[in-house]
């Protein structure tokens, strides 16, 4: 396949907006090739999109489905051609996902949190999603075996669990969502914060959360921890955020990435004592972002209308339903985790919900390096997925920022400094956000770029770079990134004007990293007695199976792992 | 050999330390199982070929003869039923809504005459649940709401809840309470410290007056409830709230009386209630291995958990018209796939008449009353032990089920795949030669 | 009436073709007093019916029943006397269902009796 004359946007490759010929073969990029011709002269043309957090797979996506069929109605949309039917606006069934994705010109889509005991449903599901390529993080910050490891400060033995959870989740790194809070809700209490003891347990988030780090370092893992802070979604939370990221400052990355990645920041940026003196704290937190190097975050962006929350942090969901009076569902997950999930409706009525609106935008604006920061919106937590065409609109546009902030609440501009920001991201920022900088930040090597060898994956808009100006013509600029003109995937066109025209089935990468094994053999040990005493399945019973990830991408690391090639 | 942790297809439980000993390819011993399990993995009497009826008996046919009337009855058909899917794995489920959606029918599954109620109520509040090994490590109080775990789920009691021993519960019954309510006295309840008798059909009530009292409002609580005395629902309030983790099981003596959904939606707004004041979780005590896992499947691949109508190209799903006892009182189908379930059995009766007014596809190991009213019978491997796939625990967990062994008998998921295979190359053959509207 | 799982049902639910079915679901529980208010001590039946049908159990005393209720496993006898009514939500009332009672002669029906009366429709 070539791709004739697009302006290209490749920003791990130094390209910028050229015009140049793109030519995929075997599905990959290569020099030349023969075949099929696209005409893309004069159009924007970027590497496919990577969404390097949303939940879109799992125990909870489906909880969300089945206690909102109101929600299923909204997005249906009828089974023909190569489809099957597409149902759900924030909690979409499988086969939208992979449709609506592709439509906007991702090709690949991570899952942001999976307890290793319920990973099987995650690649039921993951399986049954048409076109991307993806992945699932595994959750370790509120399990048992962790804990006594970091009481213990035995980080090779925590690093052996690591690479066996990993192993039986089929998972691709660590993601850790408020920990030792989870353990606590165990009994229907939190953490107040970073150092405050866990119950049961004697360890705090701070040690959790560091030796988790460490543990990642150990193995070389492709991907930093993945964090969600403690006390995320609470007036006042910006000081934790700050402490948090202090703590982690002595933390050698073992690769060329960061030591941490920070998720949906948004929610983790707020100032105030309570929902009545509620502010942004982004300035503060995009400054310290600004003079450090070790973290990178996502957006997390909200957006009004309805949204589904969906987490790990079973607690904040518990507030959530209680600030709603909305339903409520709770998952608990014996050893390892909790859950939770609430409907939501973000009100631009609401000077809070303005608030949180603005807070993502003024993040990603502050943050001087757009490698340092994702566009994402935790879909479905601030907004499902389709809506990101808005969210890089509003960040590539003034004049609709100022607009939006017209309808909303008076008192907004005193609460944030979003109207006072002039930058306006051009579309090089825009595929660092959406492309470049999520593939390195998981350690993709074949994503995000379109450096020969890279995956064939790219995504073509009915839009000329150089001619629409994005800050005023803002409303054409959405519509284009809405329908992709082409998604082309492995070489494949699965997407044509919007139309999906095939449905290949994408890979599933996970991790599969070595520990030292007489560290493995102490964490049998331990293993074994929990399985004895504590889980209610038995430990021949627990792991994934090769069977639920047919199309497997394994990515090596850890002990004898080889050199490892970096990211782009 | 033995067959170590292999894990049981009865009930919801999915008890998963079966040691199942076979000899020659037959099941000779099964350990650890309960009775409802070791008979299911024992087997019965077997179906032996398909059939298919012809002057009113049913004649053996080849498996491709079967499935090519299957599929000539699935497209005479303006909208049929595909239902049952409670007793067999993911694998087939799936494969079980492809056919649904191409064939534009119904999909229901025996959840709308078992805990449907209950999945109604959880659209209506959410459900605020835990795993059952959460409830083993931690529970110190536990309630038995109208279901009899001592018969239906004989295994619960010592592996999950009452008599279980974990992280936090090292003294295991002795250090617990446990609840039973209930219209009568079960066997559950003999190992209950607190019974608690209501009237049929009052659980609505009784749990309002819970609430009240829970909520410090006990001085509008009537003298009597649910023919319960005021006092022994104040000390029942009592327990719960002396809980450090409470957990509610509920069974189909809440979700089949009077009230059914209404009653699952007090009682989970009663658990989310019991959480302002300590931790509690409530769970339906799902009654087939896995009645959890075509609700599963259903929701990701249609975004709805039951009754899923497929006729229109989309899915549209409204219990009360789309679920399967509806479309039959209503002589609103025409056709119906009956597979891993037995409606004749199951169904009352006046509707088991309609269902025996249109054509019946069955599908399933074993002879039933279904069986006397099919049209054309596919015996099947029984999955679970000679077919191996995914099934849902009733707290939802998801886990693999081995094959103990090997059978002569193709699986579900290859007779749902002869059917899909069958339809389509029929459709296409008519299609040619332009006898039918395709609407494809 | 109530009607649910029991043990003998629940094990023999997949061989509902065998005399253990029909001897587990084609009983009838009820209490002390009215089982001998209703005079059935002396080996009679008990015939069960309502506005949706009638049939005949074989009775057996269960401690645990207050009076007024009887206990029927699940399964097809029991659901002769169960109405098609949902109330909307897709699940017919198989418990609470207010039945009439009386001693009998009659014999029970076996399985292939009790689906033998019903029109099947012709191919």
């Amino acid at each position: 396949m070539i791709i004739r004359g697009g302006i290209v946007y490749d920003p791990a490759n130094g390209i910028f907006g050229e015009e140049m010929d793109l030519c995929i073969d075997g599905g990959r990029i290569v020099e030349d090739a023969k075949g099929e011709v696209i005409d893309a002269r004069g159009l924007l043309v970027m590497p496919g999109g990577v969404d390097a957090h949303t939940h879109i797979a799992g125990k909870k996506m489906n909880t969300g489905r089945i206690m909102r069929p109101d929600d299923a109605r909204l997005g249906t949309e009828l089974r023909s051609g190569v489809c099957r039917p597409s149902t759900g606006y924030t909690v979409p069934n499988c086969y939208a996902i992979g449709y609506r994705y592709a439509r906007m010109g991702y090709t690949t889509a991570f899952e942001a949190a999976t307890p290793i005991i319920e990973a099987r449903h995650t690649h039921e599901e993951l399986e049954e999603i048409p076109i991307l390529d993806k992945g699932a993080l595994t959750l370790f910050g509120n399990n048992w075996e962790v804990m006594e490891c970091v009481h213990d400060k035995d980080i090779a033995k925590l690093a052996a669990y690591v690479a066996w959870g990993l192993r039986a989740a089929r998972g691709y790194g660590i993601k850790i969502v408020n920990p030792g809070g989870g353990e606590a809700w165990g009994f229907g209490s939190n953490v107040k914060g970073l150092y405050d003891p866990v119950p049961n347990f004697d360890v705090t988030p701070a040690e959790i959360i560091h030796a988790l780090a460490e543990a990642n370092e150990m193995l070389r893992l492709p991907h930093s921890i993945h964090l969600h802070f403690n006390n995320l979604g609470k007036p006042g939370n910006y000081t934790t955020a700050l402490e948090t990221l202090e703590a982690l400052e002595d933390i050698k990355p073992s690769r060329m990435r960061q030591a941490v990645h920070v998720t949906h920041m948004q929610f983790s940026a707020y100032g105030g004592t309570s929902w009545r003196d509620f502010e942004s704290k982004a300035s503060i937190i995009a400054d310290y972002l600004n003079k450090h190097n070790h973290a990178t975050m996502d957006m997390g962006q909200l957006l009004f209308g309805a949204a589904t929350t969906m987490t790990a942090d079973a607690p904040l969901e518990y507030g959530n339903a209680r600030l709603t009076h909305n339903k409520w569902s709770n998952h608990d997950i014996e050893l390892e985790e909790s859950s939770g999930v609430v409907p939501m409706v973000y009100s631009r009525k609401m000077l809070v919900n303005a608030v949180q609106w603005a807070i993502g935008l003024e993040l990603a604006l502050l943050t001087e390096d757009p490698w340092k920061v994702l566009m994402t919106t935790d879909s479905p937590n601030g907004s499902p997925f389709v809506n990101y065409p808005e969210v890089i609109t509003l960040l590539m546009s003034k004049p609709k920022r100022d607009s939006e902030m017209a309808t909303l609440h008076g008192e907004l501009s005193k609460r944030t400094s979003l109207g006072c920001i002039e930058r306006e991201l051009d579309w090089s920022e825009i595929a660092i956000m959406t492309r470049a900088a999520p593939a390195r930040i998981l350690g993709l090597e074949d994503k995000g770029h379109l450096g020969l060898g890279a995956d064939g994956d790219v995504s073509i808009y009915n839009l000329s770079p150089h001619e629409v100006d994005a800050s005023q013509e803002h409303a054409t600029v959405k519509k284009a990134l809405a329908a992709a003109k082409y998604t082309i995937k492995s070489g494949t066109v699965v997407c044509k004007d919007g139309k999906i025209l095939a449905t290949p089935r994408g890979k599933t990468y996970w991790v599969d990293a070595v520990a030292a094994q007489a560290d493995m053999d102490r964490l049998m040990v331990d293993l074994q007695d929990k399985f004895e005493r504590y889980y209610s399945v038995q430990m021949s019973n627990y792991a994934v199976q090769d069977v639920y990830v047919t199309n497997p991408r394994v990515v090596k690391a850890g002990l004898g792992a080889g050199p490892l090639k970096e990211a782009a | 050999m033995i067959v170590e942790d292999a894990i049981c297809s009865f009930c919801g439980c999915l008890c998963d330390d079966i040691n199942v000993e076979v000899e020659e390819n037959k099941v000779k011993r099964v350990r650890h199982a309960c009775r409802l399990g070791s008979s299911k993995i024992m087997g019965h009497e077997r179906i032996r070929r398909p059939m298919v009826r012809k002057d009113g008996e049913l004649k053996e046919v080849s498996y491709q003869q079967a499935y090519e009337q299957a599929a000539k009855i699935l497209l005479a058909a303006s909208k049929p039923l595909l239902y049952g899917w409670a007793s067999t794995v993911c694998e087939a489920q799936k494969k079980g809504i492809l056919l649904a959606e191409e064939v534009g029918g119904v999909l229901d599954s025996t959840a709308t005459v078992c805990h449907g109620p209950s999945v109604i109520g959880i659209e209506e509040k959410g459900l605020p649940g835990a795993t059952l090994g959460q409830v083993k490590n931690r529970a110190d109080t536990i309630v038995f709401w109208g279901c009899n775990p001592a018969e239906a789920h004989p295994r619960h009691s010592l592996r999950y809840s009452s008599n279980a021993c974990g992280r936090f519960t090292p003294e295991g019954r002795s250090a617990k309470k446990i609840i039973v309510v209930d219209v009568r006295e079960t066997r559950t309840s003999k190992n209950a410290d607190k019974l608690v008798i209501i009237q049929p059909g009052t659980d609505y009530e009784v749990i309002s007056a819970l609430r009240m009292l829970v909520a410090g409002k006990g001085d509008m609580v009537p003298e009597e409830v649910g023919g319960v005395a005021k006092s022994e629902l104040a000390s029942l309030s009592e327990m719960l709230l002396a809980a450090k983790f409470g957990a509610v099981f509920f069974g189909l003596g809440i979700t089949h009386s009077r009230g059914r959904y209404k009653n699952i939606d007090n009682a989970l707004s009663l658990v989310t209630d019991l959480n302002s004041h300590t931790k509690f979780v409530i769970m339906p005590m799902r009654g087939h291995y896995n009645v959890g896992g075509i609700g599963q499947a259903l929701a990701w691949s249609s975004g709805y958990p039951m009754s899923v109508d497929f006729t229109r190209q989309a899915p549209y799903f409204n219990p009360g018209e789309t679920a399967a006892c509806d479309l039959l009182a209503k002589a609103d189908t025409d056709a119906a796939l009956i597979i891993a379930a037995d409606p004749a059995s199951n169904f009352p009766r006046t509707i088991v008449e309609e269902l025996a007014k249109i054509p019946i596809i069955q599908i399933d190991p074993y002879e039933n009353p279904t069986t006397l009213l099919a049209d054309v019978v596919i015996p099947s491997a029984i999955a679970g032990v000679e077919a191996e796939g995914t099934a849902y625990r009733m707290d939802g967990l998801a886990l693999r089920m081995r094959k103990l062994v090997n059978s002569s008998y193709p699986s579900d998921e290859e007779i749902l795949d002869g059917i899909l295979e069958s339809v389509r190359s029929l459709r296409c053959s008519r299609s040619l030669q332009g006898g039918l509207k395709d609407d494809n | 009436m109530i009607s649910g799982r029991t043990l003998a049902q629940g094990a023999n639910c997949e061989s509902k073709m065998s005399e253990d079915f029909f001897k587990a679901a084609s009983s009838c529980y009820l209490s002390k007093e009215d089982y001998d208010l209703l005079g059935l001590s002396d080996g009679k039946n008990i015939l069960l019916k309502n506005e949706f049908g009638k049939t005949v159990f074989s009775p057996r005393v269960d401690d645990g029943l207050r009076r007024g209720i009887v206990f029927i496993p699940m399964g097809p006898w029991a659901n002769i006397l169960i109405g098609p009514d949902t109330g909307g939500c897709g699940t017919p009332q198989f418990k609470g269902v207010e039945i009439d009672l009386e001693a009998t002669n009659s014999p029970i029906q076996d399985i292939r009796e009790l689906f033998g009366s019903i029109k099947r429709a012709e191919a």
